[in-house]
């Protein structure tokens, strides 16, 4: 099971890789990858540099481009597919029909794994991108209940990867448009879920208020912390409604390390650990407690349970400090 | 140009969804969606209900499309898919990339619907020798957007539809929101959403209305009007406006903007002043709150932009 960690930048990517990561995923400085945010993200210069380094120390290193280029631009994109070829790097994260084509017919030995962005659920769309463009591996959204997930790694024709820790986006992704309706940048077209020069916090008297291009997406007591302003976690009022409340979901983290041991035996193949935008500090603290986790199940995985302070550490680094098992829990859902 | 009707996204009674579509059936729309495309708890109207509304409306002249469901994460959803797919008469509407995946094998005709992530020309085109003949535009797409798929590589050999008028279909959730607001689990959700025959309203703490929360499906609080924007979809070749319904009106809607397209091609009537005059004379600048085109014009979706505004892009 391998152990898949982010890395927005140099420093990341060391941070991971020297906490024990199997491999890690990251992205070039343009709107290639759906995580453009400034300051992030590698040239192609250090991009070579990285899969240097991450070879170097016999790990993988898998260059997301999980964008959907825009109409007469593919070739663009296609570049980054020639860039990360000619590095021999270990595989390419892609979700537009263009590019798994492109990739498959001029690389035909380079791996691709599909997307979340390509937000395929079930056995009809994974044996489509299978087919067309033999695929070996899908990420899947983070929609499906862990009986879902175990239900189709069973019949699944390519390796699965699931979201194991960090950010959770409730929607199936790729098919959400809330933060373009809001901002007019699309997270599918190179822009960010809820971009940060969108963002505004502001003081009013005895409250705080969170807006999103001038929408309040939240507001709370001046003492009370707000999470990042994404639309599907704000406090709305509903129809008939008096009080302002989580009508989608609340600022949390996503945690399965209590389902390490189902995830496994289902034979899910790479865990996915969240975050591009976050801290050389939290992708290292993640990592530590993640690898510590795997390791201690598959040395022995009869007696494997959650240690307190693996809990202790996540939380930190997690959202609102709360964590959640998201749509793996059906409760949840 | 032609006037098409999309999917009901509500969980509307049969007896309701029946009287629907005996209207639609006497209107002037050609197109016809349907099926249900957001959740399979909706048990109101079956596969063979549809089927049966689907050769009614035919023997009525319309053209019909079986519309698929968005999210398909369980082995029983694609087994209702597939027989979708293999009803012998009818092409469908792919609404997700597994309904590509059969219908291609079984060699069915298929429409992409606004939920599948079709972003440039090169894309469609493989698309379409896997069997697509129509698609239409995923909503947070522009005007702009849609010039450059046409004019890049010539003429498309697919139709192209844009959703011209309704709530937009903005994201698809596994977890059911109508449910959570009722405090019930989604398992025993008692088909709650039934209670709001155009979604809940969601509104910010400053009573902007914001979103729409129907079942596991958001949309947008605002219904996009692309009224104004006809006459230049005409002079791009958009071969069909497609109405989200939400109301009998839109029936009328729909049969009204069907002649007034009948009236461009037959008579001198200049096609600016018929669409902008005959359907927006009613219209205050106080709608703009309850409409929306900002995405067909690049910018954010919820914007709406009188013509006498344009923005500068």
């Amino acid at each position: 099971m391998e152990l898949l960690c982010p890395a927005g930048n140099i420093a990341s990517l060391k941070a991971a890789l020297n906490a024990g990561a199997d491999a890690v995923y990251l992205g070039l400085k343009d709107d290639t990858n759906a995580r453009s945010f400034a300051g992030l993200n590698f040239s192609p210069l250090q991009l070579a540099q990285a899969t240097k380094l991450a070879h170097g120390q016999g790990r993988k290193v898998f260059l997301t481009l999980n964008t959907f280029p825009k109409p007469g631009q593919e070739h663009r994109w296609y570049q980054a597919v020639d860039l990360a070829a000619q590095l021999e790097m270990d595989a390419l994260i892609v979700a537009d029909l263009s590019l798994l084509d492109y990739a498959h017919q001029h690389y035909p030995h380079l791996t691709l794994h599909l997307s979340v962005q390509a937000s395929a659920t079930n056995l009809g769309a994974l044996s489509f991108y299978k087919e067309a463009f033999n695929i070996e591996r899908a990420v899947l959204p983070r929609v499906l209940s862990i009986k879902q997930v175990r239900d189709l790694a069973k019949v699944s024709p390519v390796e699965l990867e699931v979201f194991a820790f960090g950010s959770l986006c409730i929607m199936a992704e790729g098919r959400c448009h809330l933060s373009s309706y809001v901002t007019g940048q699309s997270p599918n077209t190179g822009g960010s879920c809820s971009p940060a020069n969108h963002v505004r916090w502001q003081d009013d008297g005895n409250d705080k208020l969170t807006r999103l291009n001038d929408v309040l997406i939240d507001k709370a007591d001046i003492s009370q912390q707000l999470g990042y302003p994404v639309v599907c976690k704000g406090r709305y009022i509903a129809e008939y409604d008096h009080d302002a409340k989580y009508l989608l979901e609340s600022p949390t983290s996503l945690n399965t390390l209590s389902l390490l041991p189902q995830l496994a035996q289902a034979g899910i193949k790479s865990l996915k650990i969240e975050g591009r935008q976050r801290s050389p500090a939290y992708v290292s603290q993640v990592t530590q407690v993640w690898r510590s986790a795997i390791d201690t199940y598959f040395a022995n995985p009869e007696s494997f349970c959650e240690q307190p302070q693996w809990a202790q550490v996540l939380a930190k680094v997690s959202e609102g400090q709360i964590t959640t098992l998201g749509a793996y829990e059906r409760q949840w859902q | 140009m032609k006037i098409s009707l999309a999917p009901i996204s509500y969980c509307w009674s049969k007896p309701n969804v029946e009287a629907f579509y005996q209207h639609v059936a006497l209107s002037d729309i050609d197109t016809v969606y349907l099926g249900e495309t957001v959740c399979s708890r909706r048990r109101e109207v079956k596969f063979n209900d549809y089927l049966e509304l689907a050769n009614m409306l035919k023997s009525h002249g319309k053209h019909v499309v079986l519309s698929t469901m968005a999210l398909i994460e369980a082995q029983s959803e694609l087994n209702e898919l597939k027989r979708a797919i293999d009803n012998g008469d009818f092409s469908i509407e792919a609404n997700d990339m597994a309904a590509v995946h059969y219908a291609h094998q079984a060699k069915v005709p298929f429409v992409c619907g606004p939920t599948i992530n079709n972003y440039n020309r090169t894309s469609l085109d493989l698309l379409h020798r896997k069997g697509m003949y129509r698609f239409v535009m995923p909503c947070e797409l522009s005007q702009q957007w849609l010039s450059n798929v046409i004019n890049y590589g010539g003429k498309p050999a697919f139709e192209i539809e844009v959703l011209g008028h309704g709530y937009m279909p903005l994201a698809l959730s596994a977890r059911c929101f109508t449910a959570k607001h009722y405090r019930l689990p989604k398992d025993k959700c008692q088909t709650i959403c039934q209670r709001h025959s155009k979604g809940l309203l969601a509104q910010t703490q400053e009573s902007q209305p914001l979103l729409r929360l129907n079942g596991i499906q958001t949309q947008s609080a605002a219904q996009v009007n692309l009224i104004n924007q006809i006459p230049q979809m005409l002079d791009m070749g958009i071969d069909y406006w497609r109405i989200s319904p939400n109301k009998l009106a839109d029936i009328t809607l729909g049969s009204d903007l069907a002649h007034a397209l009948e009236q461009v091609k037959t008579d001198t009537l200049n096609k600016e002043a018929l669409f902008t005059k005959q359907f927006n004379d009613n219209k205050s600048v106080s709608a703009a709150s309850h409409h929306c085109n900002g995405y067909w014009l690049g910018l954010p979706g919820m914007d709406y932009v009188l013509e006498s505004n344009p923005p500068r892009l």
